[in-house]
């Protein structure tokens, strides 16, 4: 790549662990809810659970340690959450649904962000 | 129909360690100072690779492994969200919205070209 990236078997284990436990629970929940509903729900929820981590990550005194936001935020609320089946499903909608697809979803995920920060500000007692 | 190399959800768990560390190391070694272009690039690749994949009309255990599990996990909605909020947070909503509509259409033609290659 030419660029120098330091690549250490812990943070490469965290990254894997919360990936493996994250693609699970998306393929749990596309079993309980097939379809684009499934997948609209996966995104919306870890976005949200994603939006609080981000948001304790900035914070100069979080409390989660930077293994926990990687284990957590880089490995399993990522592999969570997925663009590529999104886009597939979508692609096999009727045209009127792509765009209703396209719309709640993205709609549900910047919402939920903020709401995940809303909810990791009110937790740590923040006012924002 | 074949056997089943491995039950589901291990199928699913290995494809998903191996995409979140691949989506780990391209974002990483993606320079992200003025705009989250790494998010962009895994998401346009997984979504070509899963549509290839799906068109191809891969066996069951393929799509576990590779598809739901390591395509799935390469590709990431939550950190496109926040990536999005943060954009309209630095005030840069025109780079938000670049990076909104620049997913989707990246995604879609990806989807498109594995159409017109496989299917």
């Amino acid at each position: 790549m030419g660029i120098p990236l330091r690549i250490d078997a812990r943070s490469t284990a965290l990254v894997a662990v919360g990936g493996a436990v994250g693609a699970v629970l998306r393929y749990t929940v596309a079993q309980a809810i097939a379809g684009p509903l499934g997948t609209l729900a996966a995104n919306a929820a870890g976005s949200l659970a994603l939006g609080a981590l981000a948001y304790e990550a900035a914070a100069t005194d979080s409390v989660l340690s930077a293994d926990a936001h990687t284990l957590l935020g880089t490995g399993c609320l990522s592999a969570f959450t997925t663009y590529s089946t999104f886009a597939v499903q979508t692609a096999g909608l009727a045209p009127r649904w792509m765009a209703a697809n396209v719309a709640t979803t993205y709609a549900l995920g910047f919402a939920g962000v903020l709401v995940g920060r809303a909810i990791a500000a009110t937790a740590r007692g923040d006012r924002r | 129909m074949t056997g089943a190399v491995a039950p589901p959800a291990v199928l699913v768990a290995a494809g998903g360690a191996l995409g979140a560390v691949l989506r780990w190391r391209v974002v990483a070694a993606t320079p992200t100072t003025e705009y989250p272009a790494g998010t962009l690039v895994v998401n346009v690749v997984g979504s070509f690779v899963l549509a290839a994949l799906t068109f191809a009309a891969a066996d069951a255990d393929t799509m576990l492994l590779f598809g739901t599990g390591a395509c799935g996990a390469f590709t990431t909605f939550a950190s496109f969200s926040v990536d999005v909020v943060a954009l309209v947070d630095a005030d840069r909503p025109v780079a938000a919205a670049g990076h909104a509509l620049g997913n989707l259409l990246g995604a879609g033609l990806a989807v498109a070209l594995a159409w017109l290659l496989v299917a």
